[in-house]
């Protein structure tokens, strides 16, 4: 049997149906980007036009942006596993022909989708309110370097990253709780680099952020393959290794 | 009840078919060779042979930790066997065979594990998709008809009763049309009615010869609905039909009921030919005899010669849980030795 797209659909439209009615994510879903649209509006208004640290602030309220696919899919994936282990639902559906890696993919865009079009949605709600109430010069030194760069080609890049590491504790894990905390902490290590950036500790050069991009772009493929490597049905189903 | 014995008569201890009655094929289901199962260094399944005939439900009795579930999950390919082999819908166990099997086989496990969240339809869309399965919508109607579900298709699974998600989870299990069902202890925790509309669904599949493998508690479900049993403590006990397994554990027996007890029982009980041993019950006698059809004319001679009031004379009859209960004791008094 070959990898199965309709597999995959099946896991992706049951996730997606299950959060319509879930409110626990709706609530992550709305509460995230509500309060990271804040922080970097507070810190885009709060900037001086002329002042030194205008670049600190803009690069701390773009940072600000990144934080959301981090943390959202993080808290999401964390319980996709471990959740409907809990639930009970877990068996029935390791009883299907389904393989590790169509389980996972679903699970995995699942939250990815959602996760994409809320952080650019959020995205462009910024670049909308700075155009339209921001300095003039503020709203200039957005698109100065490769601020904007870096968070179109790192928002779902970084949304990768968390997902995997939320799966891989959630395959794991006894605990829907301690999961979803490591795998917000996991999500972190990418975030310290694209902060050093944002904050031009490092001078980013186009070149090195494409660079960058492209190897957490494998690290994420990689991710996918490890993660499906540690999917053991039977320590899912009995809590023990093989 | 024993089932329809016709077909499963052929079988021997094992399920396979005894010597002289080969021409009567009877196509396997379920073969399981030398099956063990060790976790960590607790032996959960040890050294279990049993096949199941394509069509027969056959009952899998034990106390809890009996191994039953572990057995279930090996043939599910949800657990790999320590040592020992398998086939399983005409197909070898092992894990390159995983998805092939799961994809014949079905497995309703104790729990329902149904989306709560999501509707009985959105449920069996999802489980549907994961079998891909070509006629979705015609696959659903039809499970929903066969567990008599199909108003309450849009509800929402956690709106539904225990027994209604049993019958959702069992409307699951039919969505591939699986050669082999398991059911795991189909019936626990649901009341008298939910427990009778479970009995007669399993009645209504094996009406249609779908293989069943059921694991249960409950013997009088196993009696009632099984054509063979197989009695589990880790290993295998004992397994046929009902009816042979009480042959083979009690021997034959009479009940009598006397107004007064015998003055001296040895004399008239212990001078029968037709009576092998007795024992005197709260109300009569239990005699053993090798043969009930002669020996009760003899003794009711003997008990009017003796001046006894005779209110009853029967044959003991052992139920299913006699012989369960019995094997059971056996294994505590050996673990206790």
């Amino acid at each position: 049997m070959s990898f199965s797209w309709t597999r995959v659909g099946a896991i992706l439209l049951k996730e997606l149906r299950d959060y319509r009615r879930n409110r626990f994510v709706i609530g992550t879903m709305a509460m995230v980007p509500v309060l990271f649209i804040i922080l970097p509006m507070i810190q885009l208004f709060a900037a001086n036009a002329t002042g030194k640290d205008l670049g600190v602030h803009v690069g701390l309220s773009l940072l600000y942006l990144l934080v959301i696919p981090v943390m959202m899919p993080s808290v999401v994936s964390a319980y996709s596993v471990v959740g409907e282990r809990d639930q009970g639902t877990l068996e029935p559906v390791l009883i299907t022909p389904i393989r590790p890696e169509e389980f996972l993919i679903g699970k995995a865009l699942a939250a990815f989708v959602p996760t994409l079009v809320i952080a650019y949605a959020v995205f462009g709600i910024f670049l909308g309110a700075a155009a339209l109430f921001a300095n003039p010069v503020i709203d200039s030194a957005i698109y100065a370097g490769t601020h904007v760069l870096v968070q179109l080609v790192f928002t779902p890049l970084l949304a990768g990253w968390a997902i995997w590491v939320g799966i891989a504790v959630s395959t794991r894990s006894k605990d829907v709780r301690a999961a979803q905390q490591l795998s917000v902490l996991g999500g972190v290590p990418p975030l310290v680099i694209l902060a050093l950036m944002s904050l031009n500790v490092i001078t980013v050069s186009t070149a090195l952020a494409l660079g960058l991009a492209a190897a957490l772009l494998a690290v994420d493929l990689l991710a996918w393959r490890v993660v499906a490597a540690m999917f053991d049905r039977e320590r899912l189903v009995t809590g023990r290794p093989r | 009840m024993s089932g329809d014995p016709a077909v499963y008569e052929g079988l021997d201890e094992t399920g396979t078919a005894r010597a002289g009655q080969a021409s009567r094929a009877v196509p396997v289901a379920i073969e399981v060779s030398h099956l063990t199962k060790v976790f960590g260094g607790r032996t959960a399944v040890s050294d279990v042979s049993f096949s199941v005939a394509s069509g027969e439900v056959f009952g899998f009795l034990g106390p809890n930790g009996a191994g039953k579930t572990t057995t279930v999950r090996t043939l599910g390919t949800l657990i790999a066997p320590s040592s020992g082999v398998a086939i399983v819908a005409g197909i070898p166990l092992n894990a390159k065979n995983g998805p092939a099997i799961r994809s014949r086989i079905s497995i309703m496990p104790e729990s329902p594990g149904l989306y709560l969240r999501l509707t009985v339809l959105e449920n069996l869309e999802c489980f549907a998709g994961l079998y891909e399965l070509d006629d979705v919508r015609g696959r659903i109607g039809w499970a929903l008809r066969a567990v008599n579900l199909e108003d309450r298709a849009r509800d929402l699974c956690g709106s539904l009763s225990k027994g209604l998600l049993q019958r959702v989870a069992l409307a699951r299990a039919l969505l591939n049309d699986p050669a082999v069902l398991f059911l795991d202890e189909p019936t626990s925790g649901l009341d008298p009615v939910a427990t009778r509309d479970v009995h007669e669904l399993i009645g209504s599949l094996r009406e249609r010869g779908v293989t069943i493998f059921l694991t249960t508690h409950r013997l009088e479900e196993a009696e009632r609905l099984c054509h063979r049993v197989a009695i589990m403590s880790t290993t295998l006990r004992l397994i046929g039909r009902p009816d042979e397994l009480r042959e083979r554990l009690f021997r034959r027996s009479l009940d009598v009921r006397v107004r007064m007890p015998l003055d001296d029982p040895q004399a008239v009980l212990g001078a029968m030919p037709e009576v092998e041993g007795w024992e005197q019950t709260p109300s009569g006698y239990t005699l053993t005899v090798s043969d009930p059809d002669l020996a009760a004319p003899a003794l009711a001679r003997a008990l009017v010669a003796a001046d006894a009031d005779i209110l009853s004379l029967a044959e003991s009859h052992h139920s299913l849980e006699d012989v369960y209960l019995e094997l059971i004791d056996e294994d505590v008094e050996a673990r206790s030795r």
